[in-house]
């Protein structure tokens, strides 16, 4: 029981880890190249974009991924984990 | 079942593997098939954390064959009569509708799941811009129909989301475009990090403009990183930005 406590000690949830960013050398980015995440143009904020879905009762995740790339009208979609249906 | 679903469009799809190590939270209500003393449920599921050997069930869509799932915390919420609310934080992979059924063959009565609700899949939440599909709907059709973008780009999130949970390196410019091309990345490219990035673990690699350039694998801890001043740091894995939106430097 005790060894079980431990392990869980030493693995926190991902969501619970805490880390902080830490410099290793002072540099600027050209603002001529790339684009910040949120002033991309809207095509270009679909193919890198994510939809944090509220799935609905019923479809399975599949089914629902496909629906979301037919209102989308896009190629490919993927999800983060199937939400099996109730049987 | 209902809840967090992320959906990763196009290009992102790239990085769902991320979104799947951030693990998942789940709230849900318990039927139990016999009466049960209040704390004892609270007990069992309170011990019910830690690593935990599941096989998939007959009708899952993957290999049957036995796996290991962390569960990360596991409580009652509330209890009302034979109806058990509880949490639950665990590992991607883990089946809820099986764990619970070994919750009720450890209390003796048996139970199953009647309900469950994803609260959390890695960095995404139930609170945080969670879409309903009518809603995704209606705003591409005022995009396609009025030209009006600004509900759409409301509801899609940038792929830099699916990141949040993942240790990150950021670097220059001039390292960009061949880490695009599929470039390890070498510690003189490399501007800052995150704290207590450890050997073999996944991160993601972002311009200063915070754009999500790739997903690779630490070849050295943040300690490491800190005090070299050259050697290969990272190794590419997955390029997620188009080649050439950086200046050819190389």
């Amino acid at each position: 029981m005790e060894v079980k406590v431990k392990v869980l000690k030493n693995k926190p949830a991902p969501w619970d880890v805490k880390r902080e960013i830490i410099v290793k050398e002072e540099a600027e980015t050209n603002l001529k190249y790339g684009c910040p995440p949120n002033q991309r143009p809207l095509q270009q904020h679909i193919r890198y974009g994510f939809v944090n879905l509220d799935k609905p009762r019923g479809p399975s995740s599949h089914e629902v991924t496909a629906w979301v790339k037919r209102i989308l009208n896009i190629l490919h979609a993927g999800h983060g984990g199937t939400l099996e249906t109730l049987i | 079942m209902t809840g967090v679903l992320p959906i990763a469009l196009e290009d992102s799809t790239k990085t769902l593997q991320v979104v799947l190590a951030g693990g998942k939270e789940y709230v849900g209500v318990m039927k139990l098939h016999g009466n049960v003393e209040y704390e004892r449920i609270i007990e069992v599921f309170n011990e019910f954390v830690g690593e935990i050997y599941q096989r998939p069930p007959v009708r899952a869509s993957v290999k049957r064959r036995l796996r290991k799932r962390k569960i990360y915390y596991s409580r009652v919420l509330e209890v009302e009569g034979r109806n058990v609310l509880f949490k639950v934080g665990c590992q991607s992979g883990t089946y809820i509708r099986k764990m619970i059924h070994d919750i009720g063959e450890i209390l003796g009565c048996g139970a199953h799941m009647a309900e469950l609700r994803r609260i959390r899949a890695g960095p995404y939440t139930e609170d945080k811009n969670l879409v309903k599909l009518q809603d995704l709907a209606d705003a591409y059709a005022d995009w396609k129909e009025k030209g009006d973008e600004e509900a759409l780009r409301k509801l899609i999130l940038p792929v830099e989301t699916s990141i949040e949970l993942t240790p990150k390196v950021y670097v220059k410019d001039s390292a960009v475009d061949a880490i695009c091309h599929g470039a390890h990345v070498a510690i003189p490219g490399i501007v800052k990090l995150s704290s207590n990035i450890k050997q073999g673990e996944l991160v993601a690699i972002l311009t200063l403009k915070e754009e999500l350039v790739a997903l690779g694998k630490a070849k050295m801890t943040t300690e490491e990183i800190l005090e070299k001043d050259y050697g290969l740091a990272i190794k590419t894995e997955r390029v997620i930005m188009q080649p050439g939106t950086y200046p050819k430097t190389w």
